[in-house]
């Protein structure tokens, strides 16, 4: 008998409770139960890396996750990063080097850097070009994808 | 994907015990193939099982002689352990290589190894290190768990809790990624130990095997040139639009070469 699990847990640093079937995927959760639509679902076979969110801290493709194994966990997704005032180190890094072409696949970037430079504070190009490696740029911008990743992690070892 | 009850026990025993009442049901480990077959909708279990509450099949124990992994233990865990970094290099660069960061940080070994997919990279670092897989009904040898392609040895309803790796004397792992996916085309996982060597290659068959020639002479002479002269036979390699058999044949004594090579420098 299939029916609807309750699950728990902080999104942005906001309370969620809701219940949910549980073939719900998390970003489809966050997409379209709680409008945060800055996470983008791009193949939807867990390669592309658009859909990247923090999960209690570490970076995971929310389409490849049950919005219930979730549950009790703390997500953050791009709009919890920063804000249009005040943006977060590695959104402006983006900003300042053009880290982008059509956009698309930037929020997943940017939360996968974010990941990335908690414990990389000066990366090597071949460092950020490696950890890429789960988050596609169909534009193929990569060059200024990795310049940025380097700037927003030396800015935000300092911040 | 088509609907699904879904648990979450918090012991093995409940876990177990949901597997026995509900026949159709699937074990949930890091889910990184399990959900992307049930989007496909090529698996249709009526509930998921999901291991993710239970903290006793997470960690990692080193001793003196041997490496003990939980089977919810992620693939990043592994890699950035200091002591199987130190103790078993070989290791954590298997894991290190898995997938992506993100498919790291969920896909768990013990998920890894039950579904035994014939290009994984751990099944290599088991038969390679001749480790054994702990479920929890009993203890089976690795060359005994791999029964063929998507098949091991597991009883419906068993679940793995750990696998124990032997320290080697020297190990290594050398894998030819599939350049989307990362997935072995090919990769050979060789371990120097005190009763011999062995050499286990996954990618290339529908299930991973051991090359006992190649075991043969290294433990003759270990070094990369001991293999130059073997030739693999291809009859029952795997083919696809990535490899022929014929390439992956080739590629095997070249990864294992490498292998050797990683080893001798570890």
């Amino acid at each position: 008998m299939v029916g609807t699990v309750s699950v728990a847990f902080s999104v942005n640093g906001r309370d969620v409770k809701a219940k949910v079937e549980p073939r719900t995927l998390l970003v489809t959760f966050l997409r379209e139960n709680l409008g945060l639509t800055g996470t983008h679902v791009g193949c939807d076979t867990s390669q592309c890396g658009a859909c990247c969110v923090l999960l209690d801290g570490r970076s995971v493709k929310s389409c490849t996750i049950l919005a219930v194994q979730a549950d009790g966990a703390s997500v953050t997704t791009i709009e919890g990063l920063g804000t249009p005032e005040k943006l977060h180190p590695m959104q402006i890094a983006f900003n300042e080097n053009h880290g982008l072409q059509c956009g698309f696949c930037t929020p997943g970037m940017i939360m996968s850097a974010v990941d990335f430079a908690q414990g990389n504070a000066e990366p090597t190009p071949d460092q950020v070009r490696e950890w890429l490696e789960g988050n596609i740029c169909r534009c193929t911008g990569y060059h200024n994808i990795v310049a940025s990743v380097e700037a927003g992690a030396r800015a935000m070892a300092k911040a | 994907m088509y609907a699904f009850d879904y648990h979450k026990p918090h012991s093995l025993a409940e876990a177990a015990a949901l597997l026995e009442a509900h026949p159709e049901a699937r074990l949930l480990a890091g889910g990184m193939t399990l959900i992307p077959t049930l989007k496909q909708r090529l698996a249709s279990p009526t509930d998921l099982v999901d291991l993710g509450g239970l903290a006793d099949l997470v960690g990692i124990v080193v001793d003196a002689g041997e490496i003990t992994i939980g089977a919810m233990t992620t693939h990043a865990a592994v890699a950035h352990s200091k002591e199987i970094k130190a103790r078993l290099p070989a290791l954590a660069a298997l894991a290190e290589g898995i997938g992506d960061p993100q498919v790291r940080h969920r896909g768990t070994i013990g998920g890894s190894i039950s579904n035994a997919d014939p290009a994984a990279d751990y099944p290599a670092a088991l038969v390679g290190l001749g480790a054994t897989v702990i479920t929890d009904r009993r203890e089976i040898a690795a060359d005994d768990f791999f029964t063929g392609m998507f098949e091991t040895a597991l009883a419906p309803g068993e679940i793995v809790r750990q696998v124990r790796f032997p320290i080697p004397l020297a190990a290594g792992y050398a894998k030819f990624p599939n350049p989307a996916s990362r997935y072995a085309v090919v990769g050979a996982f060789v371990a120097r130990t005190a009763a011999g060597v062995r050499v286990a290659v996954t990618g290339a068959g529908p299930s991973v095997f051991r090359l006992p020639e190649m075991e043969a002479a290294l433990a003759s002479s270990f070094a990369p040139q001991a293999i130059a002269g073997i030739d693999v036979p291809e009859d029952d390699l795997n083919r696809d639009p990535h490899a022929t058999a014929a390439y992956r044949a080739h590629l095997v004594g070249v990864m294992t070469a490498r292998a050797v090579t990683t080893a001798l420098e570890s």
